[in-house]
Order: C-alpha cells, then structure tokens, then sequence
C-alpha cells in the first residue's frame, strides 16, 4: 500500500480560513449563516469554519450537526451504521445552512443530508463547504466552497484525519495497489 | 441480532448500543417532522394473541416514524376463532410480505416458536408471564434519562412479580446496566424458584424504602390472579402499595416508575401518580423511541 499525504495542518487551516472568508463575501456577512457538520469528521470541521467565521465577523456564529445515517440510500445494502448526533443550533427557516463534510465523492452523503435537513427546517438556502473534493459524482450536486481539489482514481482511498477525533492531522492518498 | 426474544440475551453493549440509538430517535421525534425514512420499504407486523393497546400501538408508531408499513392482527377479529393455528396464522401473514414480527402471546416460548416457523426477525412483545424486552429498554431509558445513569442505582421492583414479565426482563436488563436491584413483594407473589436472578429479595418496603433510587412499581395483575392472594386491594396499598406518606420519605432525587395501565388506589396513591417524579408519561414516550432502536437494529442494515 502506498500512502501519500497532500494536505498537511497548516494547508488545513489555511482552507479554513480561506473558506470563511469566501462565505462572507458570497453571503454579505455572517449574520444569518448557520453551520452544520455532517458526523464524523464534518462535525469539527464545521466548529473550526464556525469560529473562523466569529473571530473575523467579530459574532458568534451558531454551529450544529446533522447526522445521515437514517437517509442513506444504501441502508439494506451495508451492515449497520452507528448513528451520529443532530443539533440544531436555533431554527433554520429563513436563514442560510453551510453544510459541512470532510471529502465530497460520490454525493450520495450530501443527498441523504439534504433530505435529513427538509425535515428539520425550511433554510433559505442550503450550500455546501468541503475540505476535498476528488471528484467521481453520481447525482448532480456541486460544492460552493472547496478547501483542495483533488484529481483521484476510483481505486485510491482518501483519508482525512483531524486532531478532534484522530491522532493525526492531514489529509492522504492511499492507494491499496 | 437477529431476534429478541428477552432481556438475558442481551449484554452490556448491546444495552447500550440500543439505549444511545433510543437517544437519537427521542431526538427525531421532536423534529418538526418526526419521521426518518429509515425502514421505507419494510413492513412490521404486530401480531398480537393478547390484549394490548399501549405496547402496540408503540410499536406502530415506531415503525412509521422510521417509515416502515405496518400489518396488525388482533384475536378478536381474526380468523383464529374460526380455529386456525398459531403456525398457520403467522406463516399467512409472513407469506404477504411481512419482514419482521411483533409477537404478543399468553404462552411462554410462542415468540420463539413463530421466528423458528416464519424465518424472520421477531421481536418478543410479552409471552406470559416469562418476557417483555422492550418494556425493560424504555425503563433503562427513562431510569438514564432521569438519573444519567443506570450503574450503580439502587432499583426496587414492587408488587406481583411471580406474575409480571415486565420484572423479569427488568431484573436482567438493570443488573447487566450496573444496577443492584431488590424484589420487594409478599412472599406469596414471589417467584418460586429465584435461581439465577441477579438480584436481592425483601418482603419489606418500608424497611428499604429509603435507600432507592428508583422505586418501580409493578401492576397488581387482577387477571392474572394476582388479587386473590391479598384479604383487599386496600390491604396491599397499605403494604406495598406507594402512598402518600412513602413517597414523602423517599430521597429528594428518587424516581418512581410503572409499566402501566395504573390502578390508582391500589399499586400507587392518585396524589402520587401525578407527581412530577412519577415518571409514567416518559415511560410512554421513550418507548416509542426504544422501539424504534430495536426495529432499527433488526432491519436496518444488510445483515438484518
């Protein structure tokens, strides 16, 4: 197995603050985001973009989680999940959802997310901010704000590893050829 | 897992795997829309041979919150009284497509009987007087909720326990969650033989009263002759039964449980049952999410 790490915790934090500062600028401000993780890594991810966002804005930015493991389409197809948590910081109508994850792939993690949030609230709008995107879609869905393009084969693994939930930070090719 | 049929099959992390997922469906069912599409697709049948209202329609309420479709068969007007068999009549309802069972029956062992005779999952809804899981995983539920934990609590179980099914399954689900847990009854509504509970035994509340943490108190089972061994049912209120007077010399953080239906009077004074201690009404909500942990972890994955 090769391994190969293209993201180091400086880039990530860069990302971070790259991205916090790309939501200002599309969305005017802060004042009516909310971001929300998808378990696992998405969810420190989301605080970290979350407080990025207070420390410029000089607001507190309310941050939450929302968990998919009751949307997958593949439920019947895959032993079981462990379910994560959902918590909705304060009610969704009207504002704007930042839905955070660590690697956007297939879509099909983002799909079931959107579904899980029609049930929890009315946003007026819903974009997307990933740490990496590798490419190899199958729905039509875009990411708004993206931390790394990363060109990869279907065969190679993308690993992401936060100090939140790992003992390691940084992001790796892993290719099991 | 592919069955529960009672409280001794389950060890300390499936306990808890199942409590933290009940968590997480109390937290979907206070959603605007309280419904997930977990289990779209599947169909639950609550077959029940014995009356009950609360315990199936909990579970009817657990299956379409997770989306599944629901098939419900009651004695009273089935063709059972046309003299169909038990085989029979489950292996009918399996044959329209029914992908796992809620089996309620008067004798002990029938839950295991229809999974052996359907091949699917099935979920005991209380067989006799021998089980009743799910009454004990929204009892662990509620006990945690209220306290923050199961270990470690000291939990008496009132009343007519040769009778009950719902102690059973709760002696074996609270002492494998840390419990140290009492029978507290006349000897009279005592099991005969206690070997392998892992529990201790008084015939005198008010002796113990002061050291639980929770006080669960059981249904005096008028049908199931459970009266006949007491002189009045005002003789057991003023033995066992949770008076007033009790109630005020419990520790300031004791909680009171009952399975219901409630024989105000009897098991329990009116006064106290509408305490905000009493914790019946929680009971009933997180059975519905406890319920929907199981058929969750029953049918919600490939190797369900």
């Amino acid at each position: 197995m090769t391994s190969r790490r293209v993201l180091d915790d400086a880039d990530i934090r860069r990302a971070i603050r790259r991205i916090a500062h790309e939501v200002i600028e599309r969305n005017r401000g802060a004042d009516d985001v909310v971001i929300l993780g998808i378990p696992t890594r998405g969810v420190p991810l989301a605080t970290r973009l979350a407080a990025a966002l207070s420390d410029i804005e000089g607001t507190p930015t309310p941050v939450g989680s929302i968990d998919i493991g009751l949307h997958r389409d593949d439920l019947d197809r895959r032993p079981r999940v462990a379910l994560g948590p959902t918590y909705v910081p304060e009610p969704l109508d009207h504002k704007t959802v930042v839905l955070v994850d660590d690697v956007l792939y297939t879509g099909r993690t983002v799909r079931a997310a959107l579904d899980a949030l029609a049930d929890l609230g009315r946003p007026d709008r819903v974009q997307l901010a990933v740490l990496v995107d590798r490419g190899h879609r199958e729905l039509p869905i875009r990411p708004d704000f993206v931390g790394k393009n990363l060109p990869t084969a279907p065969g190679e693994r993308v690993t992401v590893r936060l100090r939140d939930v790992d003992d390691d930070e940084g992001v790796w090719i892993e290719d099991d050829r | 897992m592919r069955t529960l049929l009672g409280t001794e099959d389950l060890d300390r992390s499936a306990l808890d795997g199942l409590l933290d997922d009940a968590e997480t469906f109390l937290e979907v069912l206070e959603r605007p829309i309280p419904k997930v599409p977990a289990l779209r697709g599947r169909t639950v049948a609550t077959m029940f041979f014995e009356p009950s209202t609360r315990t199936r329609l909990s579970f009817e309420r657990a299956a379409k919150a997770l989306s599944a479709d629901t098939l419900s068969f009651s004695p009273g007007t089935s063709s059972l009284s046309k003299g169909e068999s038990l085989k029979d009549t489950v292996q009918t309802i399996a044959a329209m497509g029914a992908d796992l069972m809620v089996v309620r029956h008067r004798a002990v062992g029938a839950p295991a009987r229809v999974a052996e005779w359907t091949g699917l999952p099935v979920v005991n809804g209380g067989d006799g007087a021998h089980q009743h899981p799910t009454q004990a995983l929204l009892d662990a539920l509620t006990i945690r909720r209220a306290r923050g934990t199961v270990e470690g609590l000291r939990i008496g179980i009132v009343g007519d326990i040769a009778h009950s099914r719902v102690a059973r399954s709760d002696v074996f689900a609270f002492a494998t969650l840390g419990a140290e847990v009492t029978l507290i009854a006349p000897r009279t509504l005592l099991p005969v033989d206690l070997t392998g509970w892992p529990c201790d035994v008084s015939t005198d509340l008010d002796a113990v009263l002061g050291d639980l943490d929770v006080v669960y108190l059981l249904r005096v089972q008028t049908e199931r002759g459970g009266a006949s061994v007491f002189p009045s049912l005002r003789e057991y209120l003023r033995r066992f039964g949770l008076t007033r007077e009790r109630f005020a010399r419990l520790r300031p953080d004791t909680v009171v449980l009952h399975p219901g239906p409630m024989n105000r009077g009897v098991e329990i004074e009116a006064a106290v049952a509408d305490d905000p201690r009493a914790l019946v009404l929680d009971q009933v909500t997180n059975g519905v999410a406890a319920r929907m942990a199981v058929l969750f972890q029953l049918l919600g994955g490939a190797d369900a």
